[in-house]
């Protein structure tokens, strides 16, 4: 063969009416079609999670203000908590999944398509429920309430007796629903993995990307559930008279404490491992160099996924557990920083000896390291026990998830979309636009979560909707609620990129960054069938074999 | 357009002036004397178990800024040293897949890191949750309300609200104050940061926590642990005062209500309408628990767990709305007449 | 305009990949499991702990020949698969049809139990912790029957037209799978609720 190029033709189309696109979005069962539908609409709970957000930090200005009431505020922070926990992260992360596993293992499509229709749909359903608190959170003869317990709902808060009406209801069901969608989508990229492989890909030549995502799948299936139990439980409570947390009649509410964090504490690994995955394809690339300890990465993130099962009651260190019990949490809790650091230093590792391309998807990158150092910097703070007691509930532990969710997932994110727009869209986004983004974004960032780390120490608790002026929190506060709002900008100079690049961005082409995994392949976008052939791989690097023939990576694995 | 060598040094300069700025703040926010007055800084302990959280704690940003140094100067080289440049003409670098030994380096340094973290805050945690409550201690219950704390002492028969008053405790002579933590409703959170670690109160799971606080004076504190529409307003007060004062205090908590002739008619009111219902007046027929004893009302500097100041009017607009001071509150708005309304904000004044 | 892909070396001699239906259910079975284990650890933590109300030792029986059939069912239908992938398609319809009647059996058997608590004894989901944590726990398991039970008939209705030969082996082994699940899922529940917790 003289040439590594097969030209398949594609014959020209005329323009579709709109309704009949419509019709073929709402009905799609392709991978990457679903894939942008679950980014699409996870990007629109963002802007409306981020107004709560700001409403939040306008409240906070300063003490005693009264932009809105002890009740909207926290109804607001509920909302922004589980807004963009479960209809923005979960859902933005199942659908860079979704898109790209299939195309980076030389499959067709997902396993089952039309779980994962169903899957998404459902998980859309429970966004729309939450939201529907709005209107019919106190049924039909009172206006709307969101629910107003926080996005743990503790118990007994969410018992009927202290949340009258439905507005925790919505929020029970909403996840109830959406939770559903997620196992099916967990399941789907498993059967996936396992089973629709190219030949060749042996599990050890997967894409880290493929690695991360199984592992987050697997935990999905045991982290989910919890929840789901514990709110299947809540609503056997609310609506049947059962007593599961009920104090009153004998039942524990630190027994819901614990059924939360066994998921919520998974959960939040469940959350960065693929934005690992993420960092696992683009610092390679941009650094011109492989992944620096392939093995080890998997190793670790397994080793992650495991320990994380078992520091869930580092959430709980101020309920009064026994000496022995705490310290048991401390200890795992600083055991998995091990393995997520011995991360860190590989992709210092991968950087270093390259020659380093400061493309927008690099930038966040960079900042991303640097970004979630920190945040695990802070979380081995507060994985000491009696630290914790104090830093606990405060502006401490919402500077830090902020920090891991904001610095870490959300900048990862943006880095994903830097690399991954051109093969969805054919476009490359405005290298321009990206800068401005880059930079608004990291200085608004650090000016809100960097300072918000000091009301903590300073004993500013979370969750209250205003605060007394001579504790020394208000200036503090002031800079954080402006960081917010440079963040704003920089998220709507974002979403111009993305519109704009779309129509008039440069052409892609297939492989605009030299990338050397199956996805670069194709065209872009690539065919609704993905690949002509279904290729065959004999290394971890397909793309690098064909363009170095005289040094392929199969020669060294 | 920048270049590539531009770029990489505004990354470098915007990375330092970061770490300075990062590094440097704590120092002038949360200095160790709670500059503002009303301090509510984990780094101003005034008691034994907040010493130790604080102590161990500067142990643990050492260790943790050191690692932050060191990894981070790795990032800075690796960016500035090997950035590509124009001169690299289109050449890949050395393919590097891995290191067994580097793997191993950086395995072991983090795991031994982690074992002496450990072992330092395992003794913490012990010394300061299992430590034997001594033959001089103060007993108080803590009961947790939504949106207010009842404090009760069993062996001085005191009951009263939302301002805790303990004495100073000797080094030589330790009187330490131990508190049984409680609630009647939602999960709470006992946070004086001055004084302790923060300890919740659950509902059907008594907890215990204790404070010897070394020098006298107030500390300010409120609820950590969401609790409903008010949980911000749900503000702690704890005095500290030498053992004369202390006992003063103590004697004049114990006497029953001060009976007054001259505000015959408040009481009136207050024992006609519901008030008594939810409070409860030392000598008296009212003795109702819901809602704060006010035996020794006037004795407090505030109201409504610190959400208005002890005057006349806050009195008077909290009994007509509390609404006006704390939406949300679980005390009804009374709809008395303006009359009732004088005549029992001057019982209330009496109540010393 | 045209699409260009790249093409790559030769297929390796033998790749041969798990099933997907068989992956997909031990997916959802190890998600049930744990969903199932949160329901039993509230059972077993709040053993003992109710403030009133009938205690299980007053008032369980053990269902020893409801539990005979419905674990039965689970060897009558690992034959009725293996049947099925030899093609003996009558046998496996009667071993299938003989499965189904097990397993609804056991849930009459269930709904006995829940009419003599709840009529005689008094015990219902609201009237202590042992009421919630049974009804919830049974209760959950006897969901996941019903959905089994559902899904068999599904089968056997087309199993009965004819329609079922060794092409759906691999899918009847997998809706299998989902049987065996559910009857260890019994084999706990027995042991906690009717061992265990007296």
């Amino acid at each position: 063969m003289s040439s590594n190029v097969i030209t398949v033709p594609v014959g020209q189309t005329e323009a579709r009416p709109w309704v009949d696109e419509l019709h073929q979005w709402l009905t799609t069962v392709d991978h990457k079609r679903l894939g942008i539908l679950y980014i699409v609409s996870a990007l629109l709970f963002l802007v409306i999670g981020g107004v709560e957000a700001l409403i939040i930090r306008i409240q906070l200005m300063h003490s005693h203000n009264n932009f809105v009431s002890p009740e909207v505020f926290n109804r607001m922070f509920t909302m922004h908590g589980t807004t963009m926990i479960f209809f923005v992260a979960m859902p933005v992360l199942f659908g860079f999944a979704n898109y790209l596993v299939p195309l980076m293992i030389g499959a067709r499509d997902m396993a089952f398509p039309r779980l994962n229709a169903f899957s998404f749909w459902l998980s859309f359903l429970g966004g729309l429920l939450l939201y529907f608190s709005f209107l019919g959170g106190s049924g039909l003869y009172g206006a709307g309430n969101a629910p107003d317990v926080g996005w743990w709902s503790y118990a007994p808060l969410g018992a009927r007796a202290f949340s009258p009406g439905h507005s925790s209801d919505y929020w029970t069901l909403a996840l109830l629903v959406s939770g559903f969608g997620s196992i099916g989508t967990a399941i789907n990229i498993i059967a996936t993995i396992l089973c629709l492989r190219c030949p060749g890909m042996k599990l050890n030549r997967m894409p880290l990307l493929a690695w991360l995502n199984l592992v987050m799948a697997g935990m999905v299936l045991l982290a989910i559930t919890p929840l789901s139990a514990a709110q299947i439980m809540l609503l056997i409570d609310r609506y049947l008279g059962g007593h599961f947390f009920d104090t009153q009649a004998g039942g524990s509410a630190v027994l819901w404490m614990h059924f939360f964090w066994i998921f919520g504490h998974p959960e939040v690994y469940i959350l960065i491992i693929p934005c690992f995955a993420f960092m696992s394809e683009i610092i390679p690339v941009f650094s011109r160099k492989p992944i620096f300890g392939y093995p080890v990465m998997v190793a670790a993130t397994v080793c992650i996924a495991f320990v994380s099962m078992s520091v869930w009651a580092h959430h709980m260190f101020t309920i009064g557990m026994n000496s022995y019990a705490n310290s048991f949490f401390t200890l795992t809790t600083m055991a998995v920083g091990v393995p997520t650091g011995i991360k860190i230093f590989n992709w210092i590792g991968t950087m270093w000896g390259g020659r380093i391309q400061f493309k927008t998807a690099m930038l966040f990158s960079i900042a991303f390291l640097f970004q979630f150092l920190i945040a695990g910097l802070t979380g081995i703070m507060m994985a000491c026990s009696p630290f914790d007691w104090q830093l606990s509930l405060s502006y401490f532990v919402v500077a830090h998830f902020h920090y891991v969710i904001v610095g870490g997932i959300l900048f990862a994110l943006f880095g994903a979309f830097y690399y991954w727009y051109p093969k969805m869209t054919g476009r490359m986004l405005s290298e321009r636009l990206g800068q401005w983004h880059f930079w608004l974004f990291l200085i608004g960032f650090h000016l809100t979560f960097d300072v918000m780390h000091i009301p903590g120490i300073l004993g500013m608790p979370r969750r209250i909707y205003t605060y007394e002026p001579g504790r020394g929190w208000d200036t503090l506060n002031l800079i954080v609620s402006i960081g917010a709002f440079i963040q704003a900008v920089a998220i709507l100079v974002f979403v111009a990129n993305l519109i704009v690049s779309y129509f008039k961005g440069a052409k892609a082409g297939n492989d605009p960054w030299d990338a050397w995994t199956l996805e670069w392949s194709v065209s872009s976008p690539p065919p609704a069938y993905n690949f002509a052939t279904v290729p065959t791989v004999s290394s971890r690097r397909p793309l690098w074999d064909l363009k170095h023939p005289e040094d392929p990576d199969s020669r060294y694995e | 357009m920048l270049t590539l060598r531009m770029k990489s040094s505004l990354e470098c300069g915007w990375h330092i002036a970061l770490l300075l700025l990062w590094s440097a703040t704590p120092l002038w926010a949360v200095g160790p004397g709670g500059s503002t007055g009303q301090g509510t800084s984990i780094f101003s302990p005034a008691s034994t178990p907040a010493k130790s959280i604080a102590d161990v704690s500067v142990f643990v940003l050492v260790i943790t800024g050191i690692i932050f140094l060191v990894v981070f100067a790795l990032l800075l080289y690796s960016v500035v040293r090997f950035r590509g440049r124009a001169t690299d003409g289109g050449r890949e670098p050395a393919q590097v897949y891995g290191s067994m030994q580097i793997e191993l380096a950086w395995t072991i340094i983090p795991i031994l890191i982690v074992v002496v973290l450990f072992l330092a805050t395992a003794r913490v945690i012990h010394a300061v949750q299992d430590a034997p409550e001594p033959a001089g201690a103060l007993d108080v219950i803590a009961i947790g309300h939504q949106y207010w704390w009842e404090f009760r002492y069993p062996k001085l028969g005191i009951v009263t609200a939302n301002e805790l008053h303990i004495p100073v405790s000797e080094p030589d002579h330790p009187t330490p104050t131990f508190l049984q933590l409680l609630s009647v409703d939602t999960d709470h959170s006992f946070w004086v940061p001055e004084l302790a670690g923060k300890t919740d109160l659950i509902p059907n799971h008594p907890n215990r926590m204790w404070m010897d606080p070394q020098r006298t004076g107030v500390f300010m504190g409120q609820c950590a642990q969401y609790c409903g529409t008010q949980h911000a307003k749900m503000l702690l007060r704890v005095s500290v005062e030498g053992a004369d004062d202390f006992g003063a205090w103590v004697h004049a908590q114990q006497k029953p209500a001060v009976e007054d002739a001259g505000v015959i008619a408040g009481r009136q009111v207050f024992e006609r309408n519901a008030c008594m219902n939810c409070h409860a007046v030392g000598g008296t027929p009212a003795d109702g628990r819901f809602g704060p004893d006010l035996t020794h009302l006037m004795s407090r500097a505030t109201i409504a767990a610190g959400a208005a100041e002890n005057t006349h009017d806050n009195l008077r607009l909290w009994i007509q709305n509390p609404s006006a001071i704390k939406p949300g509150s679980l005390m009804p708005a009374m709809k008395l007449s303006d009359a009732d309304l004088d005549a029992v904000v001057s019982y209330m004044e009496t109540l010393h | 305009m045209s699409a260009a892909t790249t093409s790559f070396p030769n297929r390796p001699a033998a790749w041969d990949l798990p099933s997907r239906g068989k992956v997909a259910m031990a997916g959802l079975i190890i998600a049930e499991s744990a969903i199932f284990t949160i329901f039993v650890v509230a059972y077993l933590f709040y053993l003992g702990k109710s403030i009133t109300g009938p205690t299980p030792r007053e008032v369980l029986e053990t269902p020893i020949f409801y539990t005979i059939c419905l674990l039965s069912s689970s060897l009558t239908i690992h034959f009725a698969a293996k049947c099925l992938a030899r093609s003996i398609t009558f046998a496996f319809l009667g071993l299938w049809l003989l499965t189904i009647t097990l397993g609804g059996l056991f849930l009459y058997g269930t709904a006995q139990e829940w009419h003599r608590l709840i009529y005689e004894h008094g015990l219902t989901i609201s009237t202590n912790l042992f009421g919630t944590t049974y009804y919830s726990l049974v209760g959950l398991h006897a969901f996941h029957v019903t959905a089994g039970l559902i899904m068999l008939a599904i089968v056997a209705v087309f199993g009965l037209a004819g329609r079922v030969s060794v092409k759906q082996s691999g899918r009847i082994e997998v809706l299998s799978m989902y049987w065996h699940f559910v009857d260890a899922v019994w084999v706990v529940v027995f042991t906690v609720v009717y061992l265990l917790g007296r």
